[in-house]
């Protein structure tokens, strides 16, 4: 039996991750929108009704709302047979093509919108080509500031988080179910609809939820490559915040925008709980085949191509472009990097740049999935024991799982603007400090880890637990013995993801950075800030070397074992 | 479980190191002068380090974003202020600040030195540092292949010659992009500025959100695009040769200099209230308005110096004239007026 003080100990640590919720997400929002909405105490009502009746952010939250709703459907649609062969086949370059589809995660959009005007812009290579091709005027291909190029750009964007998170929840799923299925007669379309699919629910509307806010709360794709005719509710907030200063109908939006996705994120766990499901996952690679017949061959590769095409072409032209000099190939850009030209005291090396933006992340990812792991422990648990409670007993574990989300659907600059005011007082003295950059990166991360590894640990049985228990095995015996090779991947994606979004971010990184610290995406603006062809090129080459720090990152990770569990 | 427990020991730490972390200033350590300022802000190392010599100080820099956003988190900073010293609020954004009342006065002696016309506050609560115009640029090698001659007037730009060969930004967000809008408003009147936007907008004219995209996205002399003609600074061409691969010859761009095409933007400085260290701040304040200082912004800011002892650099000479007849607006005006300039554009030119 356990002892009270341990038990205590437990608590105690359990409570860390709403303890650090408190503290950095719900302190901070609660501060800015205090501020904006009730200035002398008294709730501005006129302000906090305002979206909901003028017809101009009607129209925005209408836009936001079936812009996102397409490009999640456009994203699934588009990663599904990837993730399928991922999960399920065995390749050379397997570990390579997943690196590639998640390296876009760290890209500021500014240069991906330049990678893409390369590409497919009225002077792009595929343009020009096009043209010359079918003896046009002019390029066929005019996509810039329309729809297009933003669900182009949000499935580029989002592609590997379908893949990602569906993959690690197909390896477990052992394939044995479909192949009974196809033995007892299913058609294999049939048996597809009414076994696999099914059983991928929870991934899938796991992976689909967190697109869907991504695209929710979409800014620098909206801005930047759909241009100043488009706004989502994030950009009005900027707008109003920034632009016009209007802090009350900024807080206003930022308010609705969470209440929005609360929503929907509670009618979400609720299904994911009515799925309830609990499935015979298997650890083994068993599940994973080589290619064999010519079909396998066809799907597998032509999977690989489409991610070349779709995510590849983009990046090749980016590190194409930053070997190009103006008279051919060169290393100049990437030279001129370590060479402090003028003297300027913002010059970075970029050794240091990579090692303060390696750190943070690093930092970032240890905090997010740590707090990541102990909130899902708690709350899988919960879930279990109150499922015999009632109606009432399971509201309180929904209703925080769909809590614990709102972090990455609020506005980055309400929550900027939130740390400013709340964090830089006693007992919270943070602002100057370096150490509240892994933190702001991990509050956004959490809901990401979370996301990873719920549907896993709601998947695996009780039995095993139980049966674990009954042979004798403690509690970490199990948890190690049962839950962790099962939970594997999917920390592991969480993982990733944590990483990346640090290692990208950039919001907090400027309103926190000083010159002491410059990470690599501060020292990217700097460069886009000024004319001049050595700018843009030391631009390019700086965005390569966070291509490649994210990269050798992933493959490093991935590589990362625990125990002796075989290969991935 | 070994992984575990040292997970929860790095977190235990972690959140124990934050909580006690930026721990008070002790007695024996030099005073720390902070500086805000935007993004743009550079310095030479060396000036800083003599500076921080001289006076036994150490300057601590940080940049808060752009110009609005900087400004605005100086605001909502209220009585813990960011910085000591604020640098590089703008004539447009000078009202917002003065109304929240952001600044100590502070008569700097070295004031005397700055050029006539920029706007000196009378209250003294900021200082002018640098002036900047916001002009059109052109691809020079573009307009010799197409055998064109170059605008050289606003109105060039709405002439079917040039159609579909601008692209300009944002006034409701980028700087440039709200000068270029002033710009118009001075030259054809609030009676007349948003005809000559609809003349620009049946005539192509491709407005993106800042000035990355439009200067790194369409403009022809620096990117993949197609538009020869882009709203940028006076300076930029410098800038083109400063950092050009290789010296070239001539400068790859041009900016259009003829009287009332630019808006001058002018940034000043001045000392955050509620500092605790205001004898301090005066020093970097002098130090900021000297001519030294001074003679390092135009090829480290690419805009021009605000103290008439300053010495511009050769390729400023060369390359970086000014402009004559600039548009200068009261920022009384502008503030009274922007946000309803903003919207009725905003309603012509991309609705």
């Amino acid at each position: 039996m356990i002892g009270s003080a341990r038990s205590i100990a437990v608590v105690a640590i359990f409570l860390l991750p709403a303890v650090f919720f408190a503290l950095f997400y719900l302190y901070p929002l609660g501060s800015i929108l205090r501020l904006g909405l009730m200035p002398e105490g008294r709730l501005n009502t006129a302000a906090l009704l305002q979206p909901l009746v003028n017809p101009n952010l009607l129209r925005i939250v209408w836009f936001t709302t079936w812009q996102a709703f397409v490009s999640t459907v456009l994203t699934l649609l588009l990663a599904f047979p990837g993730a399928y062969v991922l999960a399920r086949f065995s390749f050379r370059g397997k570990t390579l093509v997943r690196t590639l589809a998640t390296l876009p995660f760290v890209l500021p959009t500014v240069v991906v919108a330049a990678a893409f005007i390369a590409l497919i812009g009225p002077s792009g290579v595929i343009n020009n080509w096009l043209r010359d091709l079918l003896a046009l005027d002019r390029g066929p291909i005019a996509l810039s500031q329309t729809i297009w190029i933003i669900l182009l750009a949000h499935v580029f964007y989002n592609y590997s988080v379908v893949l990602r998170l569906l993959s690690a929840y197909w390896q477990n799923l052992p394939p044995s179910m479909t192949q009974a299925a196809q033995m007892l007669g299913a058609s294999p379309l049939r048996a597809f609809f009414e076994v696999t699919l099914p059983l991928l629910r929870p991934a899938i509307t796991s992976a689909a939820t967190l697109v869907f806010i991504f695209c929710f709360t979409s800014f620098g794709v909206i801005i930047i490559l759909g241009g100043p005719r488009f706004a989502t509710i994030e950009v009005e907030i900027y707008r109003q915040a920034v632009n016009l200063f209007n802090l009350p109908l900024a807080a206003a939006l930022s308010l609705w925008q969470i209440i929005f996705t609360f929503i929907l994120m509670w009618v979400y766990t609720r299904t994911q709980a009515r799925l309830g499901q609990t499935v015979k996952a298997s650890a083994g690679k068993a599940a994973e085949r080589p290619v064999r017949t010519p079909r396998e061959k066809w799907l597998v590769y032509g999977n690989v191509v489409a991610i070349v095409i779709l995510i590849g072409a983009p990046l090749l032209a980016l590190v194409a472009r930053s070997f190009r000099g103006q008279r051919g190939p060169t290393l100049l850009y990437y030279r001129s990097l370590f060479i402090n030209q003028d003297d300027s005291l913002f010059f970075v090396p970029p050794g240091e740049a990579i090692l303060n933006s390696i750190l943070i992340a690093f930092g970032a990812m240890i905090l997010a999935v740590s707090l990541g792991l102990l909130a899902a422990t708690v709350l899988s648990r919960w879930e279990r024991n109150a499922a015999g409670n009632g109606r009432l007993g399971a509201l309180i574990p929904r209703t925080l799982d769909a809590l614990l989300m709102l972090p990455l659907a609020t506005s980055a600059v309400t929550l900027g603007l939130g740390y400013l005011i709340s964090l830089g007082r006693p007992p919270l003295n943070l602002r100057d400090s370096i150490i509240i950059l892994p933190i702001v990166h991990a509050v956004v991360a959490v809901p990401f880890v979370m996301r990873a590894v719920l549907p896993g640990f709601r998947g695996i049985q009780p039995s095993l637990r139980e049966a674990a228990a009954m042979l004798g095995a403690d509690g970490r015996h199990v948890w190690w013995e049962v839950d962790w090779p099962l939970l594997r991947r999917a920390i592991l994606a969480g993982a990733i993801y944590a990483f990346t979004i640090s290692l990208g971010e950039f919001g907090a990184t400027v309103f926190l950075a000083r010159p002491e610290t410059p990470t690599l995406p501060v020292a990217i603006y700097r460069f886009l800030g000024r004319p001049g062809a050595l700018n843009y090129g030391q631009a390019l080459a700086m965005s390569v070397l966070l291509m490649g720090v994210c990269a050798v990152a992933f493959v490093v990770i991935e590589r990362f074992r625990f125990g002796n569990e075989g290969e991935f | 479980m070994k992984h575990v427990k040292v997970w929860i020991l790095v977190l235990l730490l972690g959140v124990l190191g934050s909580a006690c972390g930026s721990g008070d200033q002790t007695a024996d350590t030099p005073a720390v002068v902070r500086l805000m300022t935007h993004d743009s802000f550079d310095v030479s190392a060396e000036l800083i380090a003599s500076f921080e010599a001289e006076t036994g100080l150490d300057v601590e820099i940080f940049k808060a974003g752009d110009g609005g956003e900087m400004l605005n988190k100086a605001i909502l900073a209220g009585d813990a202020p960011l910085a000591d010293v604020l640098f590089g609020v703008d004539n447009t954004f000078l009202s917002r600040a003065l109304e929240n009342d952001l600044f100590l006065p502070y008569e700097s002696p070295v004031l005397l030195e700055i050029r006539d016309g920029l706007e000196l506050d009378p209250e003294y609560r900021v200082s002018p540092v640098d002036y900047g115009d916001i002009c059109l640029n052109y691809d020079v090698a573009w307009f010799e292949e197409a055998q064109l001659p170059p605008p050289d007037s606003l109105e060039d730009l709405a002439d079917p010659m040039y159609k579909g060969l601008t692209v300009v930004e944002n006034a409701a967000t980028s700087t440039p992009g709200l000068g270029f809008l002033l710009a118009t408003v001075e030259r054809f009147g609030e009676d007349g500025y948003l005809d000559y936007w609809r003349q620009l907008v049946a005539n192509d004219v491709l407005i993106v959100d800042g000035w990355e995209q439009a200067y790194y996205s369409y403009f022809t002399a620096a990117s993949e695009g197609d538009r020869p003609i882009v709203v940028s600074y006076a300076s930029s061409p410098v800038a083109e040769v400063f950092y050009a691969e290789e010296p070239p010859a001539s400068a790859p761009t041009a900016a259009v200099l003829t009287d009332g095409t630019c808006f001058r933007q002018v940034e000043f400085a001045g000392i955050l209230r509620g500092t605790k260290v205001e004898k301090e701040a005066r020093l970097l304040v002098d130090f900021i308005l000297d001519q030294q200082f001074q003679e390092d912004i135009p090829l480290k800011m690419f805009v021009y110096p605000a103290n008439e002892t300053a010495v511009l650099p050769e390729l400023f000479q060369k390359y970086g004239h000014a402009a004559d007849k600039p548009v200068q607006m009261d920022p009384a005006r502008i503030t009274a007026n922007r946000e309803a300039w903003i919207q009725a554009w905003t309603d012509v030119a991309l609705r």
